[in-house]
């Protein structure tokens, strides 16, 4: 590990030069996410009300189902951050405790997704109904696969912990994860907001 | 070296807040949304307007996008992506809106 200047107080994984460049990598990272994002957002945008004659989005959403989803992933991003607070109070128990309900909060969070696309195409809307849909089911899809993938990445992180402790390289991994994790939240907020609540509303 | 004074506190009181500030906010957003009466046009600034500032409060709450030494370049990679967000959203709008009704 290449050594630089630091205090004790320094979180472990911002104790290196690599730790440091690596995190700054991962917000670089996260922007190239937020211009996909907004990709599909556009797309969504011009292929709102699109629906072909078939079913539309208002007589589909329901405001429980979505909030469920939301709060679920919204406490999931509460207490994945907790999981920090503990790393950096070098307490592997509280990291996993809370790192464990995140990932359990996750997978929830795609337990009701995968059951409300499932709903949605008992209804009649799939893929292939409608632009509209095709649209909707692309972005929110997008957005579940990355949450999938998230859920796979922190699971071998954890074995990983499991295997070598705390150290730099672990929290590191932990760390960059975590931003990971509050961004698959930072998306939902908007597709929340313009796909479920401006669909019901509007 | 930079880090902030909260990370080594007994109580995690930044993330407590940010849970309780993204939980009213989308409370509030619903309430906008069903409840306020406003007109369509006014719903989507202020339900987008309340979407922006709760994705603010994971970034510097939840994130510490703010605590390094790369702050600055941080900050400036979300900024300049939020940009980048924006003009393509809002652009395409703009640009497909034209002739939808010969589509």
């Amino acid at each position: 590990m290449d050594a630089v200047e630091h205090s004790p107080n320094t979180p472990l994984e911002y104790q290196s030069e690599t730790g440091r460049l690596n995190i700054l990598g991962f917000w670089i990272f996260l922007g190239a996410e937020i211009a996909l994002f907004s990709t599909l957002f556009a797309t969504y945008f011009v292929l709102d009300g699109r629906t072909a004659g078939g079913p539309v989005p208002a007589e589909l959403f329901e405001v429980k189902g979505v909030l469920i989803e939301t709060f679920l992933l919204l406490t999931s991003s509460f207490t994945c951050g907790l999981a920090i607070h503990y790393m950096r109070r070098h307490s592997l128990k509280g990291l996993f405790l809370w790192i464990g309900i995140t990932l359990a909060l996750g997978l929830s969070f795609l337990g009701f997704e995968i059951y409300e696309f499932v709903h949605y195409i008992h209804e009649g809307a799939a893929l292939t109904t409608s632009a509209y849909w095709s649209a909707f089911f692309v972005l929110t899809g997008t957005h579940g696969a990355h949450v999938a993938m998230g859920i796979a990445w922190i699971a071998l992180i954890l074995i990983q912990l499991k295997q070598r402790g705390l150290t730099p390289d672990t929290s590191r991994k932990v760390f960059i994860s975590s931003l990971y994790w509050h961004f698959l939240d930072v998306v939902w907020i908007f597709i929340f907001t313009a796909v479920y609540l401006l669909g019901m509303v509007m | 070296m930079a880090n902030n004074e909260q990370t080594h506190s007994h109580f995690p009181w930044s993330h407590v807040i940010g849970f309780a500030l993204s939980i009213i906010l989308t409370l509030f957003a619903l309430w906008v949304g069903f409840e306020s009466g406003l007109s369509n046009t006014m719903i989507v600034v202020v339900v987008v307007g309340l979407a922006l500032i709760q994705a603010t409060i994971q970034l510097v709450m939840f994130m510490h996008m703010t605590e390094s030494e790369d702050s600055k370049y941080q900050t400036g990679t979300i900024l300049y992506a939020l940009f980048i967000a924006i003009a393509v959203v809002v652009g395409t709008i703009w640009v497909m809106s034209f002739g939808m009704s010969h589509m």
